[in-house]
């Protein structure tokens, strides 16, 4: 079976995928990608179940080598990529040869990229997913981020054609958020809260999004007893600084919550990069849900929006970009 | 009659979630009203309904927004939670728990003693003789937490929590007593360790502990959890299931 090889790799990656349900009960949280919407493009342009587990690619650049031919799509944060000295445009599915080296720069515009590959990730389901949770000993084919020398095989092939997808252009707006559960712990700092402009942090990872701005004060002090999170939760601890906590989070957790971001906005905070800044707005739950099944209308359309690939050799503007025009016409035919 | 049981706060956690709360502090009978709702779901599910998290003082309810709205889910589970239900002491099952106390095993027992004026043997008697309940399991996956702590062995947290404490550590923190399962941070105070896993992958089952369990423990020595570590190392249960 086709496989690609890592030759290099940065820290953050990982094989993700949905995520496991049912297990928050025992403190095992669902893990899984940080962007849904990138990972389901990704599927979508190789006909792959939408949640199919996927390479997560974290903001540093990385490297593979294809063992066998095999389709792979990029999808997510854009990224300098080109296989072998030819370009591989984003949002597309292409075809490696046997021996192509895949190589991918920093991210540019976002953080979280996905490699998937045709047929999905082969690996042992626990829990119905592959996704890695490392301090859980959790994820195949291995339950750790990934390293150079570990091997990813395709599950099977079907020869689909090369394709792109266009996606609704992302909205530079404020991130949603509906309030609660625990706002009343707060009062006025509530306001303060919504107005103020946020970075994210560098000290950021899967469990949580750490925020830089004005500290918000607590009203009668920063320990409540533990109850569930979700994906998006804010914490305000002790030192009045949001954490927004991201899918390897602690199941439960003793900080209050200020709001919690709404479902359709999750992707667009992980992809926030580091230093950047932006601002929360307050929606009411019927927005909310609104946006949510707007979201999963169009995770559901997203085969609709794929189509024949606008061959990149043809591409001629961007061939000059990357002088390799002759090598990647003979690549392409050879 | 009986006066009907007060309403919990229905509390959205987001676009897909509801937070039932029964109290803002630990107390037993929110414990109870929390895993006597947690139950009723999953004896008669709500549909749209995917997952639930039993905490001491509230329910965390995760739900697919379409297939039922906030409105609609919060008044199904605040009727839930205010009907008498059947009680179901019956089908709670009931673990005895071995425990090495003490010495490298329980580093804070001594100071524990001292704090409380006690001896480090009657410690270990009160903390053994008790009934405890899983009220919640959280933080990492198998720590659970434990209500049902004798009120004369409750202490203050450590001031400064420890990074690292070994996987099993049976400790105690405020009012509430735990058994962890993965090695990690914690602010407790740390009396002993047992063998038994709380979380294990390719041991079926997987996870031992559900919330609402009846936990008890019992004293071994260094020699018998050494041999039932090595069992359970290879995936042996090791805590006592009573009938």
């Amino acid at each position: 079976m086709s496989k690609l090889i890592i030759n290099a790799v940065g820290p953050a990656t990982s094989v993700q995928d949905a995520g496991r349900h049912g297990t928050q009960r025992y403190g095992l949280p669902p893990s899984g990608a940080m962007d849904p919407l990138a990972l389901a493009a990704g599927n979508a342009l190789l006909g792959n179940a939408a949640f199919a587990a996927a390479i997560e690619i974290g903001p540093l650049g990385a490297s593979f080598t294809a063992r066998g031919a095999l389709r792979v799509a990029l999808s997510g944060a854009q990224r300098p990529a080109d296989i072998s000295g030819r370009p591989l445009p984003h949002n597309s599915s292409v075809t490696l040869a046997d021996g192509d080296v895949l190589t991918l720069g920093v991210a540019r515009g976002g953080v979280f990229s996905y490699l998937a590959l045709e047929g999905g990730i082969k690996g042992e389901l626990m829990f119905g997913s592959l996704a890695v949770n490392a301090r859980a000993g959790l994820g195949s084919p291995y339950p750790r981020p990934l390293q150079p020398g570990d091997e990813i095989a395709a599950s099977f092939a079907r020869e689909l054609p090369d394709q792109s997808i266009d996606l609704p252009v992302q909205s530079e707006q404020p991130i949603r958020v509906v309030l609660g559960p625990q706002h009343d712990e707060f009062g006025d700092a509530v306001q303060a809260f919504l107005d103020a402009e946020w970075r994210v942090s560098a000290a950021s990872d899967r469990m949580g999004y750490r925020l830089e701005g004005e500290s918000i004060p607590h009203l009668h002090g920063h320990n409540v007893v533990s109850d569930g999170t979700v994906n998006g939760s804010i914490q305000i601890p002790g030192n009045g600084l949001p954490i927004v906590l991201m899918p390897d989070r602690g199941t439960t957790g003793g900080y209050p919550k200020i709001a919690t971001v709404i479902t359709a906005d999750l992707s667009r905070l992980a992809q926030t990069q580091a230093g950047r800044g932006f601002r929360f707005k307050a929606v009411t739950m019927a927005e909310a849900q609104a946006e949510y099944r707007a979201m999963a209308k169009l995770l559901r359309g997203l085969p609709g929006l794929v189509r024949a690939a606008r061959s990149s050799w043809l591409d001629l503007e961007a061939l000059h970009r990357a002088n390799v025009a002759g090598i990647a016409v003979s690549a392409f035919d050879g | 009659m009986v006066a009907p049981l007060s309403p919990p706060r229905i509390l959205p956690s987001g676009d897909a979630a509801i937070t039932v709360e029964f109290g803002r502090e630990i107390d037993q009978r929110a414990s109870e009203r929390v895993l006597q709702l947690d139950r009723a779901l999953s004896e008669a599910p709500i549909t749209g309904v995917s997952e639930t998290v039993p905490t001491y003082r509230s329910l965390l309810v995760h739900y697919d927004p379409e297939q039922i709205g906030f409105d609609e889910l919060g008044e199904r589970l605040t009727a839930l939670a205010q009907a008498e239900t059947p009680s179901t002491a019956a089908s709670i099952r009931h673990w005895r728990i071995p425990v090495c106390y003490g010495g490298e095993y329980g580093v804070d027992l001594d100071d524990v003693a001292t704090s409380l004026g006690l001896s480090p043997e009657e410690v270990v008697r009160r903390h053994a003789a008790g009934d405890y309940r899983v009220a919640m399991i959280g933080f990492t996956p198998g720590w659970s937490y434990l209500s049902g702590l004798d009120p004369s062995l409750t202490m203050p947290r450590r001031q400064s929590p420890r990074l690292l404490t070994p996987a099993g550590t049976i400790s105690i923190g405020g009012v509430q007593a735990g058994v962890q399962c993965l090695p990690g941070p914690s602010g407790w105070h740390l009396l002993g360790r047992t063998p038994v896993r709380t979380y294990q992958l390719h041991r079926d089952p997987i996870f031992l502990l559900e919330p609402g369990d009846i936990v008890r423990f019992f004293a071994i020595d260094a020699r018998q959890f050494a041999e039932q570590d090595a069992a359970a190392e290879r995936g042996a249960v090791v805590a006592e299931l009573v009938a």
